[in-house]
C-alpha cells in the first residue's frame, strides 16, 4: 500500500454516462494485482471529503486505467480530470481474486454494470496461469456495455438492444445448460442483487465461486470498520470488506 | 524548531496531536504510508471487556463536509489486543493510550485492571459516549452523575493519565468537565460524535442502520472549538480538542481556544498520515512566528474584544 500524487493522462468516453480514466504509477502498476482498488481522491479539500474506491481495470506499463460510471459528485469530478492534473492515489488496497486455487480449469467471469471493471485484468491473471475464461457481461442497454479488452465475451441487456434479452445469470446458466464446462469456478462482480442471484446459481449448480463486492467505505484500509460484511456461521460477526475482500468466496459470507 | 513536546498528566507525549479513537484501528494497520512514531500518541479503537461484532451496514455515510458513523463499538476485546495488538504497539515509539467503552460502570473497571497490569500502555481514555444498560441504554455521558461515579470508580484503579472522553449531546459541556476535574480525572477529551442522521428520499429509509449516527469530520469543526473553548475556561486539568482536524491551522484553532493538546479523527480515513503533517504545521507555524514552545499558544486566545455568549452559560 503507498500512498502516491499521480499525473492523469486523460479521461475518455467508453458507454453512456461511461469513462475510463489514466494516470501514471510506476510501482502501483507493478504491485497491484486483479481483484484490488485504488482510493482515489477526487478533490483536494473537504467536498467530497472521503476518497471513492475503484477496481484497477487495465494495465498498461506504468499507466493504471479505472473505468467509472458517473452517478455523484465524486465520479462527476473525475470525469472532469485532465491530462496535467495530479492525483492523489491510496492503493493498491484489499486483496486480490484467488486465481491461483488449483482446484478449477476454465473461470466463468460475470459482470454485471460497472462491475465488468476488474474482470479484464482478471482475465489476463488467469490465462497466465494457463486457465481458460469464459465472459458473460450484463448492461441495462447496448450503450452502456463495455466489452474491450475481453475475449470470449457473451452479452445481456435488460432492454434486449443487444446479445440475450434479460440479466447476465440468466444468460450464464442459458449458456452453461448448451455447453456443459466441467471444472469451473465463477468470478462476478457487480451489484448486490446479481451477487445474490449468482451466488444461489453457483450454489444450486456446485460451482465455486467468487463474488467481489460493493458498498460505502470510510478509509479503505482497515481503520473506520465501516465496511461490514456478514461472515457465514452461527454467531454473527463481520469480515472487513476492504482488507477481507472486497472478494469473497461465497461460502465464507452471508449472502 | 520549537519545543513541542510536553507532559500530561506526567506521561512525556513528543508532540500536542495524537490520533483519535477509532480512527486508526490499534495502530499497525497504517504503517505503510505513516510512522506512527511521529506522533504524539496513539489512542486505541474503543476496547470492551468481550469482542463486540459492531452494527449490520450500512455504518457509514457522507455528508456535507463529514460523515455519520453507526459502527456500534467493533473491536476485538481486551483480551485479543493484550494478545494481538500489544506486543506490537509497545515496539513503537509512541505513547500508546488505551481507549475503554463499557455497558457497565464493573465493566469499564474490569477493562482498566487488565491493561492495567500490561506493559506498553502509557494512559486510559474513558469512552462515556455508550449505552449503559442498567438504564436501559441511556447513554453514559449525558448524565453529569455517571460521568463523575465513572471517574471517581476507575481513578484508585491507576496512577497512568485518566482521560475521559466527553460527548458534545449535552447542554453544558463544562459541568461534566468539572465533574470529571472534582473526581481525580487527569485530562477530558472534547468532544466525541455529534447525533446526526441522513434520509434516502428515494426509498423515504435511514441511511445508516440505526437511524442516527456520530457526526465528524471539518463540518462539525466550528462546534467542537466551541466545545473546548467552554470546558477550557471552567477546568484547570488539561482539555484535549478533537472535532474536524485536517490542518495544522486546524489545530492551531484549538490550542488558541484552550486545548493542551488535539486528536485528529476522521482526516486519517483520507490520509494516514493527517497528524503527522499536523504536527509539523504546528512547528512550522512556531518558527514562522517566533514561539520557541507550542505551550505558548494554549489558551493564547485573544479574545479582549467581545463577551462570548457562553459567558450567560458559566
Ligand atoms: C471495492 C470497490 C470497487 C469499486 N469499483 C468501481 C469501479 O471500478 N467503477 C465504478 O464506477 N465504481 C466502482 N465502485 C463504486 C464507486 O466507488 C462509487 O460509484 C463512487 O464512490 C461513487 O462516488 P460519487 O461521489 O460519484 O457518488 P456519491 O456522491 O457518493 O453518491 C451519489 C449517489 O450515487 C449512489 N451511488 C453510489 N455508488 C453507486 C454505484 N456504484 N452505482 C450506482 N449508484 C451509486 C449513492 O447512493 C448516491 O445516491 C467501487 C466500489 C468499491 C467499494
Ligand atoms: C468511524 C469512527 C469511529 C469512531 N470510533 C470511536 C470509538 O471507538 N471510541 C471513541 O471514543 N470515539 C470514536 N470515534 C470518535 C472520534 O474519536 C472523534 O472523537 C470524532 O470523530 C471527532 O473527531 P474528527 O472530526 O476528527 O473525526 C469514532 C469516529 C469515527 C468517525
Ligand atoms: S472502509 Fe474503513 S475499515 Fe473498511
Amino acid at each position: 500500500m503507498m500512498m502516491e500524487l499521480c499525473p492523469v493522462e486523460g479521461v475518455r468516453r467508453a458507454g453512456d454516462g461511461i469513462y475510463v480514466l489514466s494516470f501514471v504509477s510506476a510501482a502501483m502498476s507493478r504491485s497491484i494485482r486483479a481483484g484490488q482498488f485504488l482510493n482515489l481522491r477526487v478533490e483536494e479539500g473537504c467536498e467530497p471529503l472521503l476518497r471513492r474506491p475503484f477496481s484497477a481495470y487495465r494495465i498498461e506499463k506504468t499507466s493504471i486505467e479505472i473505468l467509472f460510471h458517473v452517478v455523484g459528485r465524486g465520479t462527476a469530478a473525475l470525469r472532469k480530470k485532465r491530462q496535467g492534473d495530479v492525483l492523489d492515489v491510496l492503493g493498491p488496497l484489499g486483496k486480490p481474486f484467488r486465481t491461483a486455487d488449483p482446484g478449477y480449469d476454465t473461470g466463468l467471469l460475470i459482470g454485471g454494470g460497472l462491475g465488468v471493471a476488474p474482470l479484464p485484468l482478471l482475465a489476463s491473471a488467469l490465462r497466465e496461469q494457463g486457465k481458460a475464461v469464459v465472459t458473460f457481461l450484463g448492461a441495462r442497454s447496448a450503450s452502456q456495455l463495455v466489452t474491450d479488452h475481453l475475449e470470449n465475451v457473451h452479452t445481456a441487456t435488460d432492454d434486449g438492444s443487444i446479445g440475450f434479452r434479460g440479466n447476465v445469470v440468466g444468460l450464464a446458466s442459458d449458456f452453461l445448460g448448451k455447453h456443459p464446462i466441467t471444472r469451473p469456478k465463477i468470478f462476478a462482480c457487480g451489484p448486490m442483487p446479481m451477487l445474490r442471484a449468482v451466488a444461489s446459481f453457483a450454489r444450486a449448480s456446485d460451482i465455486p465461486c467468487e463474488v467481489s463486492l460493493e458498498g460505502p467505505m470510510g478509509c479503505g484500509i482497515g481503520i473506520c470498520q465501516g465496511c461490514p460484511v456478514e461472515l457465514a456461521g452461527p454467531e454473527k460477526s463481520y469480515a472487513l470488506m476492504c482488507k477481507d475482500g472486497p472478494a469473497f468466496d461465497i461460502r465464507t459470507i452471508t449472502i | 524548531m520549537p519545543l513541542s513536546s510536553f507532559r500530561l498528566a506526567g506521561l512525556e507525549l513528543k508532540n500536542r496531536v495524537l490520533v483519535a479513537s477509532g480512527t486508526y484501528g490499534y495502530g499497525d494497520d497504517c504503517l505503510e504510508t505513516a510512522d506512527p512514531a511521529k506522533l504524539g500518541g496513539i489512542i486505541t479503537k474503543s476496547l470492551s471487556l468481550k469482542p463486540r461484532a459492531g452494527n449490520p451496514p450500512v455504518r457509514i455515510v457522507e455528508t456535507a463536509g463529514g460523515m455519520l458513523n453507526s459502527i456500534g463499538l467493533a473491536n476485538i476485546g481486551v483480551r485479543r489486543f493484550v494478545d494481538e495488538k500489544l506486543p506490537f504497539l509497545r515496539t513503537v515509539d509512541t505513547a500508546v493510550i488505551a481507549n475503554i467503552a463499557a455497558s457497565t460502570i464493573e465493566e469499564y473497571c474490569e477493562v482498566l485492571r487488565i491493561l492495567e497490569g500490561e506493559e506498553g500502555i502509557d494512559g486510559f481514555e474513558i469512552n462515556v459516549s455508550c449505552p449503559n444498560v442498567r438504564e436501559g441504554g441511556l447513554i453514559f455521558g449525558t448524565n453529569c452523575t455517571a460521568v463523575a461515579e465513572i471517574t471517581r470508580r476507575l481513578r484508585p484503579l491507576t496512577k497512568k493519565p485518566l482521560l475521559v472522553k466527553l460527548t458534545p449531546n449535552v447542554t453544558h459541556i463544562a459541568e461534566f468537565a468539572r465533574a470529571v476535574e472534582a473526581e481525580g480525572g487527569d485530562a477530558v477529551s472534547v468532544i466525541n460524535t455529534l447525533i446526526g442522521m441522513a434520509i434516502d428520499v428515494k426509498t423515504r429509509k435511514p441511511v445508516l442502520s440505526t437511524v442516527t449516527g456520530g457526526l465528524s469530520g471539518p463540518a462539525i469543526k466550528p462546534v467542537a472549538l466551541a466545545k473546548v473553548y467552554e470546558a477550557s475556561r471552567a477546568v484547570k486539568i488539561p482539555v484535549i480538542g478533537i472535532g474536524g482536524i485536517t490542518s495544522a491551522t486546524d489545530a492551531l484553532e484549538f490550542l488558541i481556544a484552550g486545548a493542551t493538546a488535539v486528536q485528529v479523527g476522521t482526516a486519517n480515513f483520507i490520509d494516514p498520515a493527517a497528524g503527522i503533517k499536523v504536527a509539523a504545521g504546528i512547528d512550522r507555524y512556531c518558527d514562522e512566528n517566533g514561539i520557541p514552545d507550542v505551550a505558548a499558544l494554549v489558551g493564547s486566545l485573544d479574545a479582549a474584544s467581545g463577551a462570548s455568549v457562553l459567558d450567560s452559560w458559566l
